[in-house]
C-alpha cells in the first residue's frame, strides 16, 4: 500500500487552499474588522458557518452545485470540458467553503486588534488604503496570518466528510489521506492505517506545539 | 406530567430497544430495500421489529470483527460470511445463500439516449465511470474482474470514480456527476431512479458470480427472535419478496 502519495495529495490540498484562502479571506477578514454596517453580523454569521454546518450538509449542496448540472458545475463544463465533481480542483473548492473561517477569524481577530492611530496616521501621510495595509497593517498582524495559515491548512488536512461525498475516492486525485485512512481501516489493512495516521498524529502535535511557541514568544515581548 | 417523569420515561426507552424483541440486521447495500420489505413482513407477523443498518459488505465486515452489536448479517459474497463462520463469529453451520444477484452498466445521462451502453463503455466516450470500491464492495469487485476480462480496466481505471458501497455509485450515477456505472439489477427499480438512458444487463462469469450467504452471528445464537428471522429468510414467503426485488433465489 502507497502511504506516501495520499499523504502528499493531502498536503499539495491544503497548501494550495491556503493559498487560496489567503488571497480570498484577507479581504474578507479586513472588511469584517473596519466594517461598521448593519450586515456585518450576517455577514460574519455566513462566514463562521462551516464551523457548526455538518460536513455532510456541506458535501450534499457542494455536490449538487459542482456537478455536471449544478449552478458552478454545469459553467466549469462549457469553459473546461470536465465536471468539477471527483477532480482536485473541485476538492480546492470544497475545502476553501470548509476551512473559510478557520482562515479569516484569526486574520480577522489581529487586524481588529491594531491600533486605530497607526492606520490613521498612515492615512494622514498620505498613504492610500492599499498602501497603508501592506506597509502598516500587514507587517503588524503576521501573528493573525500565521495562525490563519496553520489552521487552515491542518484543517483542510484534515476533512474528510466533504471530500468522501464529493471526491469520488480517486488514487492520485481525490484520495486523500483521511479516506486512505477509511479505506484501509475497512479492509482490515491496520498496518497501513497506522502508518498515515501516526503521521497525522505527530504532524497536528508539532504544529499545534510550535502555534503556541510562537504565541508565547510573541506575548513575551 | 412532571418534567422528572419524562425524563425518567425517557431513560427507560432505549433499554426496551435493546430486549430480546430487537434483531439487528447488518445488511449489504444492494439489498436495503429487499430487507426492508422483509423486515416489515417479518415484523408484522411476528411483533419483532428489525433494526436494519447498511454499508459495503467489506465495511460491515470489519465492524463485525471489531465487535459490531449484529445479529445477522446479510453480505453480498460468500467469502466475508465464511471468514467469520472461521473466525468463530458466526454460528457454524448457519451460512446460506439467500440471494443471487446481478450486475448492470446503467446510465441516466440525457446524452446517452438510444446509445448501447456497453458500446459506451468500449469506445471509452464517457467522462467518469463510477464502481464501487472493490476491496469492499464485492458488486464493485464484480465489476472489476469484468472490465479485467473485457480488457478495459486499464483505460476505465484512467476515468473511474470509486463509491464507498453500490449506494453510492449509484447516487453518482444518478445525480449524473458520473456517466455511467456498474450497480446492481435490484436497484433499478428504486423509486427515485431518473429515467434510464441505457442500461446492460453484464454477463455472469464463474468469476463474478454474485452469490450473497446470510449468517447468524455468535452474539446472537440463543437470540430467538434472531433465529426466527433467519429461518424466516429461509421461508416460501420471504423467496418471493426477494425474488420480487430483482433477484435469482435457489429452487425457484
Amino acid at each position: 500500500m502507497n502511504v506516501l502519495g495520499p499523504l502528499w495529495l493531502s498536503v499539495q490540498l491544503a497548501l494550495v487552499t491556503t493559498l487560496v484562502l489567503f488571497v480570498l479571506g484577507t479581504p474578507i477578514a479586513w472588511w469584517l474588522s473596519q466594517t461598521t454596517s448593519r450586515w456585518k453580523p450576517v455577514a460574519q454569521t455566513i462566514v463562521a458557518m462551516p464551523i457548526v454546518l455538518p460536513p455532510t450538509v456541506l458535501g450534499f449542496y457542494l455536490l449538487i452545485l459542482l456537478g455536471p448540472h449544478g449552478a458552478i458545475g454545469s459553467w466549469w463544463v462549457q469553459l473546461t470540458g470536465n465536471a468539477l465533481t471527483f477532480s482536485f480542483t473541485g476538492l480546492v473548492i470544497a475545502s476553501c467553503v470548509y476551512s473559510l473561517p478557520f482562515a479569516v477569524q484569526p486574520m480577522q481577530n489581529a487586524f481588529e486588534a491594531l491600533p486605530r492611530q497607526t492606520l490613521e496616521f498612515a492615512w494622514l501621510q498620505g498613504a492610500t488604503k492599499l498602501d497603508a495595509f501592506f506597509s502598516v497593517a500587514a507587517p503588524m498582524s503576521v501573528r493573525g496570518f500565521i495562525a490563519a495559515a496553520v489552521l487552515g491548512f491542518a484543517h483542510t488536512l484534515g476533512e474528510f466528510g466533504v471530500v468522501l461525498m464529493v471526491g469520488g475516492n480517486i488514487p492520485g486525485e481525490t484520495r486523500v489521506v483521511s479516506i486512505a485512512i477509511y479505506d484501509e481501516v475497512e479492509t482490515l489493512n491496520y498496518g497501513a492505517a497506522h502508518q498515515m495516521s501516526l503521521l497525522l498524529l505527530g504532524f497536528a502535535f508539532v504544529v499545534l506545539l510550535a502555534m503556541f511557541l510562537v504565541n508565547r514568544r510573541w506575548s513575551a515581548r | 406530567m412532571p418534567v422528572r417523569k419524562l425524563l425518567l420515561v425517557a431513560a427507560l426507552l432505549p433499554n426496551s430497544l435493546l430486549a430480546d424483541d430487537v434483531v439487528r440486521v447488518a445488511v449489504a447495500s444492494n439489498f436495503i430495500e429487499a430487507a426492508a420489505k422483509l423486515a416489515k413482513h417479518f415484523s408484522e407477523t411476528t411483533a419483532v421489529s428489525v433494526r436494519i443498518s447498511s454499508g459495503s459488505t467489506g465495511k460491515l465486515y470489519a465492524q463485525i470483527i471489531n465487535g459490531a452489536p449484529f445479529d445477522v448479517f446479510l453480505a453480498a459474497d460468500t467469502e466475508r460470511p465464511r471468514l467469520l463462520e472461521q473466525g468463530g463469529y458466526a454460528v457454524p453451520g448457519s451460512r446460506a445463500t439467500y440471494a443471487t444477484g446481478a450486475l448492470v452498466l446503467w446510465s441516466g445521462d440525457r446524452a446517452l439516449v438510444g446509445r448501447d451502453c456497453r458500446e459506451v463503455l468500449q469506445s471509452g466516450d464517457y467522462q467518469h465511470l463510477a464502481i464501487a470500491n472493490p476491496e469492499t464492495a464485492p458488486y464493485g469487485a464484480a465489476a472489476k474482474i469484468f472490465l479485467t476480462e473485457a480488457g478495459l480496466w486499464e483505460d476505465a481505471s484512467r476515468h473511474t470514480v470509486f463509491g464507498e458501497n453500490i449506494a453510492q455509485t449509484l447516487q453518482f450515477v444518478a445525480t449524473g456527476n458520473a456517466t455511467l456505472g456498474f450497480v446492481a439489477a435490484s436497484q433499478m427499480s428504486h423509486r427515485n431512479l431518473p429515467p434510464t438512458s441505457c442500461m446492460w444487463h453484464v454477463p455472469e462469469s464463474d468469476s463474478s458470480q454474485l452469490d450473497q450467504q446470510l449468517v447468524l452471528l455468535s452474539v446472537a445464537e440463543g437470540n430467538e427472535a434472531a433465529n426466527d428471522f433467519v429461518n424466516f429468510l429461509a421461508s416460501e414467503q420471504a423467496a418471493a419478496i426477494i425474488a420480487g426485488s430483482g433477484y435469482r433465489v435457489a429452487g425457484r
